[in-house]
């Protein structure tokens, strides 16, 4: 049998992709359009499969009218935006000063991305010793005059301050490598000039660096404000939403909705939500990219 | 006058970097408290004010936490979990890298039919936070009765959509008269792809791998679903469920945290270059 030319590539590309599209196709595409089909469905597990009522764009109404998935809801964008601007204002003035001026960077860099790598239960279990009455934060803040800290973790105005205070924390680190990468980059040319124009330090940083690393920025903003509204574990492990809904975010309340309550179709809904957030931001990714980057 | 300048920036740069090592330093505080803890006897942990060199060391904690072995209501064995993570992590990074170098260098360099089509059905994919396919992969496991196994970790593990993404893009930067020039002398195209084409994107490869194994070691969310029993556990769930049993003993929970902690810190700071590259590339999904 003769192949032509074409069908045999056709072959072969198709031989050397057909585990993976398998793999593919069982375990992502399948799983999302199933998803979407029981969003539709107030399915409950215990039902077994199959034995669902058809509901329409119903779970998509009703979250609306959940408090505690509203709540999640703005949880999630305040906990994000709050961590996201945080770690950019941060992470870029301490990339800057670290490749300008500091011996030892590599160093410093690798300790503040510690947390990055760290196993996020291991990071959120010793976060809640530190929190702890005996903890150090308590402790700094006594030393500091405080005398009566709050409870972070069991208190209904503190706790999510506390949670985003931690995720700061662990996200600095990451963001200090990205821009250090971006920073070996900047013309050395532009910054001679300025030196001989006579800008100082400060000048260049506000004027150049800032404008050089707009495209690093964006991309970090939009990853991570991604990952943010997906936090899950230390919510989980740390706070379990409470006190009260006061940091319940929405992948928890997914979480709980289906595998506490086996309210699968209601909790597909909401994860189709969480996935229009994202959608939004990437969409903004896409438009907004070559307006806002100055490069 | 040269001296003085000199001087005087060799003082700035002391300064700075006396500034940023103590930021640096007081970011790697949770984790020195942690060790800390972790050699004290229970009672010390919650003493105040706090002693960060601990006055009677006991590394014993280390001991019982990796001996307390699924013993009367304890729903954890270290040592066996240690093990889970470890082979689920070994057999995901391994599949991963086949499956996806494999794909990526077919969407690079082949151009067969419908190639471009089934590319951006991969990159809609990745769209898809995984969050939305949870509950779908938590029906089909319990439906195959896969539950109880180790499957539903590996299964989908060992695929990676960004990985594919990452590899294609990998390939796309290789010169096509190589290949080009070995298909003319007659090679076939899985001789050139693992002769040729694979030593070529080695360490891109790497990145991979180290992404694979972070993303893998420290999987909580699928662990938490998927793993019903102890035996089963990987260090993220063996971790929780120590936690949550412990309630007095944080000494032995934070000799806990340091031993799922230490192993990867030491890879980490082993092969940092790798680790910083491919967490970089990995980050074009986020």
């Amino acid at each position: 049998m003769v192949f032509s030319k074409q069908l045999r590539k056709d072959l072969t590309g198709y031989a050397f992709i057909l585990p993976n599209m398998l793999g593919v196709l069982l375990f992502f595409i399948l799983p999302i359009i199933f998803s979407l089909v029981i969003s539709f469905t107030d399915w409950d597990f215990t039902w077994g499969i199959g034995n669902w009522n058809w509901v329409r764009l119903e779970n998509y109404f009703q979250i609306w009218k959940d408090q505690w998935f509203v709540r999640s809801f703005i949880n999630t964008v305040v906990l994000s935006i709050a961590s996201v601007t945080f770690i950019i204002l941060f992470a870029i003035v301490f990339a800057t000063i670290i490749d300008a001026q500091c011996y030892g960077s590599i160093a410093i860099r690798l300790a503040m991305f510690m947390p990055k790598i760290s196993n996020i239960v291991a990071v959120s279990i010793i976060w809640v010793m530190m929190y702890s009455p005996w903890g150090p934060v308590t402790q700094l803040l006594k030393t500091l005059g405080i005398t009566n800290p709050p409870k972070f973790l069991g208190s209904y105005t503190w706790a999510l301050p506390a949670i985003i205070f931690m995720m700061i924390w662990s996200g600095i680190g990451y963001a200090v490598m990205i821009y250090s990468a971006a920073l070996q980059g900047l013309p050395a040319e532009v910054y001679e000039a300025a030196k001989i124009d006579g800008a100082g330090p400060i000048r260049c940083f506000f004027t150049l660096t800032i404008h050089f690393l707009s495209p690093t920025t964006f991309f970090l903003i939009v990853t991570t404000l991604i990952s943010m509204f997906q936090l899950f574990a230390p919510i989980q492990l740390m706070t379990k939403g409470g006190p009260g809904s006061s940091t319940s975010v929405m992948v928890y309340y997914i979480y709980t909705s289906a595998f506490s309550f086996y309210k699968m179709g209601y909790a597909s809904a909401m994860s189709w939500i969480l996935f229009l957030l994202l959608f939004l931001v990437t969409l903004f990714q896409w438009n907004y990219q070559k307006r806002w980057v100055n490069y | 006058m040269n001296i003085q300048r000199t001087t005087k920036q060799l003082l700035t740069r002391l300064l700075w970097t006396g500034v940023m090592g103590f930021i640096a330093f007081t970011m790697i505080i949770p984790f020195l408290w942690m060790l800390s803890a972790s050699m004290k006897i229970s009672a010390d942990v919650i003493k105040l004010p706090i002693k960060w060199v601990p006055d009677y060391f006991y590394p014993d904690n280390y001991q019982v936490v990796w001996n307390l072995a699924g013993k009367g209501n304890r729903n954890y064995h270290f040592a066996l979990s240690y093990w889970n993570s470890l082979r689920i992590t070994t057999i995901n990074v391994l599949g991963s890298l086949i499956t996806s170098s494999l794909a990526g260098y077919a969407f690079a360099k082949i151009k067969f039919r419908g190639s471009n089509t089934l590319f951006l059905l991969y990159l809609a994919t990745m769209m898809i936070p995984t969050q939305v396919t949870l509950i779908p992969k938590f029906v089909m496991f319990s439906h195959l009765e896969l539950i109880g196994t180790i499957y539903p970790m590996i299964l989908p593990g060992i695929f990676s959509v960004m990985g594919t993404f990452l590899m294609r893009q990998a390939f796309v930067q290789i010169h096509e008269e190589l290949r080009e020039s070995a298909l003319i002398d007659g090679a076939r195209e899985f001789i050139i792809f693992r002769r040729i084409m694979l030593p070529l994107v080695q360490s891109s490869l790497a990145s991979l791998a180290m992404v694979i194994f972070l993303n893998n070691w420290n999987n909580y969310m699928d662990a938490l679903i998927f793993l019903p029993n102890w035996r089963l556990y990987t260090i993220p769930v063996a971790l929780t469920n120590f936690f949550d049993e412990s309630t007095v003993t944080y000494n032995l929970v934070m000799a806990a945290s340091a031993s799922a902690l230490l192993p990867v810190f030491i890879v980490f700071i082993a092969g940092q270059k790798f680790f910083v590259k491919g967490l970089v590339a990995g980050a074009v999904k986020g």
